[in-house]
């Protein structure tokens, strides 16, 4: 039998006493009010935009049959598709990074462990978030001068 | 009737590792487990260490982890526990271990104190008691019946992995004098607990209400202060 695993408080004693000592008060924002509220309302935001997104892509008129390059040239065609899309890209990686972030707070113990695993998120999500805005914004079906697709003649 | 307990031993002045004993007691299907630990101690055993102090479920002293479960060992009977088996007995999880079921809890009073758990008020003291409604006291009510036995703030597994998080009882603590109408002292208390380390860690899994064995409605509470943070309205 090994010793049981009782993590050790971060802490000493000392520095978490009365006056607020190792808490930093001074610095103290919102910031995890507010990262706590937009889970909430993203969540709900998402569950309309994806549930939408799926119904559309899925359901509507061809269902998945008529799913393709071509469909998704004429939806992003329309600014409605292109807002909806964007939304939902920031939202969903925004509300994932934000959950991963809070995972990451709870189980890394180690301050380097941590800081890294937080760098490789915020670097991921940053170029997935801009990498997917630039497509939605600057797509162009017609990019090959051969393309057979209705929007392009 | 004969009934196993195993009770995870340490004891750092003879050796660094915690070990398991079994001892076999002869106790009543009425007994406590507490019962079997004195047992245990007077008669087979003297080195065997715990804190208990007034035997009946309200001092708080005797929290441990009974059958993997956080409990006061005073208030749990040998017959709720499925007494055929063995009956796991280890020190509450998250704070340092001193000796067997003694464990420095100093941490956990330390969060208490710094929600400043103590009647903040203003102006000239009254020469009277401070008046309250039936109504007004009913609002806090569930969360004075806390004993400090830390059975909710080791039920935590944030608590587990962060010692730095606030805790369940350091918030049970504050939101009985946040939603206090006598006490002025709510907006300290909640700024106290808008901490990086405060209500937010909280992941709403329940176990601090599960563990409580005043029946408080740990989870309940801290959403409250949640609430009471994000409209700025008590």
């Amino acid at each position: 039998m090994t010793t049981p695993e009782i993590a050790q408080p971060r802490s000493s004693s000392r520095a978490r006493s009365l006056k607020g000592g190792g808490r930093n008060r001074s610095g103290q924002t919102n910031f995890e009010l507010y990262s706590w509220l937009f889970m909430r309302l993203s969540g709900l935001a998402l569950v309309v935009l994806v549930l939408g997104h799926l119904f559309v892509n899925l359901m509507l008129g061809g269902g998945i049959t008529a799913l393709d390059f071509g469909f998704v040239a004429g939806k992003w065609a329309n600014p409605l598709w292109q807002v909806w899309d964007l939304l939902m890209l920031w939202l969903a990686m925004l509300h994932g990074t934000n959950g991963l972030r809070t995972i990451i707070n709870d189980y890394a113990e180690k301050d380097q462990t941590r800081f890294w695993l937080k760098s490789l998120l915020i670097t991921a999500s940053i170029v997935i978030v801009v990498l997917g805005t630039l497509v939605i914004f600057t797509f162009d079906p017609c990019l090959d001068p051969s393309s057979t697709l209705s929007v392009c003649k | 009737m004969d009934v196993k307990v195993k009770i995870l031993r340490y004891n750092p002045e003879v050796v660094d590792e915690a070990e398991w004993k079994t001892y076999s007691v002869t106790l009543q299907p009425t007994d406590r487990v507490l019962d079997a630990l004195h047992k245990i101690k007077w008669e087979q055993d003297g080195t065997l260490t715990f804190r208990r102090s007034c035997g009946h479920g309200v001092c708080g002293s005797d929290a441990m982890r009974i059958n993997g479960r956080n409990r006061l060992a005073c208030k749990t009977l040998i017959k709720d526990l499925n007494p055929e088996k063995e009956i796991t007995v280890e020190p509450i999880k998250g704070l340092p271990v001193l000796k067997d079921l003694v464990v420095d809890m100093e941490p956990f009073f330390d969060a208490y104190r710094s929600v400043m758990p103590f009647l903040v008020t203003s102006g000239h003291e009254p020469t009277r008691e401070r008046i309250q409604s039936q109504a007004d006291r009913d609002r806090f009510d569930d969360t004075t019946k806390c004993i400090l036995c830390a059975a909710c703030t080791t039920s935590c597994p944030v608590f587990w992995s962060d010692g730095q998080y606030f805790g369940p009882q350091a918030i049970v603590g504050a939101h009985r004098f946040i939603f206090d109408s006598r006490d002025e002292g709510t907006e300290q208390r909640l700024e106290i607990l808008n901490d990086k380390e405060g209500v937010w860690r909280c992941r709403t899994t329940f176990n601090c209400t599960e563990a409580c064995p005043r029946g408080i409605e740990v989870t309940k509470a801290i959403q409250e202060v949640k609430r009471a943070l994000i409209f700025r309205r008590v």
